[in-house]
């Protein structure tokens, strides 16, 4: 009541209660400039992953086989220099396959950024409802998860996917997945749910924070069932840490799929990702060095941007956080 | 029958673990009853139980032992699910403007809020009856879709007591519901209140930490003092004759305009120990009667004997054993 019919007072004190805290995230974000060109990249690579047919067709390039390209005299490995590329193969050719390898590329990131959204919408997902659970209900609850989750997390985790990754590679099928997409499925639960115990824990320590303000009790005192009071009180608040810890868990799931199919139990040719590409290459890195620099640039250039941009979310978001 | 009757309310929180656990009575035995349509006044300083009491009225603590009789249900120990038709008669108004209202909802999900969990659809619908509200309690209602974040601390109250009275309770307690809101804005908070209990006859347990702000409204005046109550009165009796020495105290820190020092000044030192001293009258060490007034003999039964509420008159009761 006062405020509105006298002038303002103090215009800036004025002007700063009026942008919710969503507004003034975004501002912050937009003056930093390296996390903006780190999203620009981010959003360039994922348009050249979603269209990646259509760039091939129009570059004229496939992922077949062309064992004509290879040389006979040169134990598979492609004619020319740095990895046989030409106009028509750009970054040139995979050994032993002659399979285009921007073709590759294109369609192997492709793989590891399904893989790397996938895992983190399990994690994410996984995370908060645990999370929001431990944290608002307490008590055995969250002893419970509290305990699970740090156990999860004590797990050495990598011999354990590498061992169950193995083993559920046999599969050949299960339902209505089969080949890469059933192993492309398995590395998203896999990598997903040794990753969720980081998130619930974030969710829970907000949880515990939001729980004790007055809005709560309200609900509580209006009616409210628990359930509601989760969806509807509790969630909407939290928007700002998921979209964090979204940001930041893609990067670490891209590298975690790296790592497995490096280690030969993730993706398996014929079909690529990044961490498949850099496995073959890696075995012959010492013939044809240019096959494993292609790949690897585009994923640690794809990671970096990822966590620059996480980095300046997380900073937009907290900006108390910025060292 | 009373609308709410409380009789010996008890709440026990246990601190700490192990050797350093210690139990705190924050709630002793606490009794008072509250007539439909009446407003009672609940004082004492800070940390004394008010909340805590409070809480228990509306179920948002679990009582440690002690009844709760409202409109002729008990409420103690019930199940929140049974407890859930009894809350649309029950409501509150909480303390901090800031914290009681979510800040990811806009005015009208806060206000439709009550209709939607309770089930009740008005006359009209829900948006009409938002709108209704927002101008009863002096907003403007067109700012239904804005933000809690757009209005200021005494503009936030006001939905909070919209959201209180949307269902027409019969109770509402309010805590502390102007101490987080400028001096400037108390007042035209409190006449609200005044006036909408006029409107719909509705009875407050009004929770004040000092003895000026429940003054124009209350009818009836319990004063606590680390979890018991030390004296209770009719209005006219407590402000013209206040029986217990810490009720003088408190009075004494009240501005009285116009009234020339006609009250011997009675200050207070210290705190309130948190749970007082072990045994005797717990507010003997900080009783002026105790430390000026008393000889060893008298002085020796305040620290033996606990003094109950004895009724002065049929409008005043007080805890001391020197009235
Ligand atoms: N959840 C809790 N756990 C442990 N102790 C508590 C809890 N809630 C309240 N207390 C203690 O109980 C006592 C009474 O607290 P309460 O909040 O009811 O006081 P109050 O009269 O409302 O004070 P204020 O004027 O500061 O709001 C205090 O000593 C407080 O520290
Ligand atoms: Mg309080």
């Amino acid at each position: 009541m006062a405020g509105l019919s006298k002038p303002m007072a103090n215009p800036v004190a004025e002007a700063a209660r009026t942008r919710s805290p969503g507004r003034l995230a975004l501002e912050r974000f937009r003056r930093d400039r390296i996390a903006v060109a780190a999203g620009v990249y981010v959003v360039l690579v994922l348009l050249a992953s979603v269209l990646a047919p259509l760039i091939c067709r129009v570059l004229g390039i496939d992922t077949e086989r062309h064992i004509g390209l290879l040389s006979l005299t040169n134990l598979g490995f492609p004619d020319g220099r740095l990895g046989g590329m030409s106009w028509d193969h750009p970054l040139g050719i995979e050994p032993k396959t002659g399979r285009d390898l921007l073709a590759l590329l294109l369609y192997g990131s492709r793989t590891s950024l399904i893989i790397a959204f996938g895992a983190t919408l399990v994690s994410v997902a996984l995370g908060i409802l645990f999370g929001l659970w431990a944290g608002y209900f307490g008590g055995w609850v969250d002893t419970v998860i509290s305990r699970s989750t740090e156990v999860l997390m004590a797990f050495p985790v990598l011999l354990f996917s590498i061992a169950l990754l193995a083993v559920l590679g046999n599969l050949d099928r299960v339902g209505f997945l089969a080949g890469n997409s059933l192993r492309t499925a398995i590395l998203i639960f896999v990598i997903g749910f040794f990753s969720f115990p980081y998130t619930a824990r974030l969710m829970r320590s907000q949880v515990l924070s939001l729980r004790t303000r007055e809005f709560v009790a309200a609900a509580r005192v209006m009616g409210s069932s628990n359930r509601r009071i989760l969806r509807r009180e509790l969630l909407p608040n939290l928007t700002g840490p998921i979209i964090v810890v979204t940001s930041l868990s893609i990067p670490a799931t891209v590298l975690a799929e790296a790592g497995l199919s490096f280690l030969g139990v993730g993706i398996a040719p014929p079909a690529t990702s990044w961490g498949q590409l850099l496995g073959a290459a890696s075995r012959t890195f010492v013939v044809d060095p240019a096959y494993m620099l292609f790949p690897g640039l585009s994923m640690v250039a794809t990671v970096l941007a990822f966590n620059l941009l996480g980095d300046g979310i997380r900073d937009a978001f907290d900006p108390k956080s910025r060292s | 029958m009373s609308l709410l009757e409380v009789r010996d309310l008890r709440k026990t929180f246990v601190r700490g673990h192990g050797r350093r656990r210690r139990v705190v009575n924050a709630v002793d035995g606490v009794s008072f009853e509250v007539g439909a349509g009446e407003t009672l006044g609940l004082v004492g300083e800070s940390g004394c139980g008010k909340s805590t009491t409070a809480g228990m009225v509306v179920r948002l603590i679990e009582p440690t032992s002690g009844q709760i009789s409202f409109a002729g249900t008990e409420l103690a120990g019930r199940s929140e699910r049974s407890l859930r038709p009894l809350r649309r008669e029950l409501q509150m108004v909480f303390q901090d403007p800031q914290s009681s209202l979510n800040p990811r909802q806009t005015v009208g999900t806060i206000l439709s809020a009550p209709f939607q969990i309770q089930g009740v659809q008005p006359d009209g619908g829900v948006l009409p009856e938002v709108r209704r509200l927002l101008e009863r309690v002096g907003l403007n209602p067109e700012h239904y879709n804005r933000y809690p974040h757009q209005f200021s601390g005494g503009q936030r109250q006001r939905i909070g007591i919209a959201r209180a009275i949307a269902l027409r309770p019969k109770l509402v307690v309010c805590d502390e519901p102007v101490s987080a809101l400028d001096v400037s804005v108390q007042a035209q908070v409190l006449n609200l209140l005044a006036g909408l209990q006029q409107e719909y006859g509705m009875a407050y347990l009004f929770v004040a930490h000092d003895l000026a702000v429940v003054r124009h409204l209350s009818d009836r005046v319990v004063v606590m003092y680390l979890g018991r109550v030390v004296e209770q009165a009719e209005r006219e009796e407590l402000y013209r004759s206040p029986a217990h020495p810490y009720t003088q105290a408190l009075m004494a820190a009240v501005p009285r305009p116009r009234v020339p020092e006609q009250r011997k000044k009675v200050l207070l030192r210290g705190d309130a120990a948190a749970d007082g001293p072990a045994g005797g009258c717990p507010f003997r060490p900080r009783c002026p009667r105790y430390a000026t007034e008393l000889g060893a003999a008298d002085q020796s039964r305040c620290t033996q004997e606990a003094p109950e509420l004895v009724p002065l008159s049929p409008r005043q009761s007080a805890a001391c054993h020197f009235v």
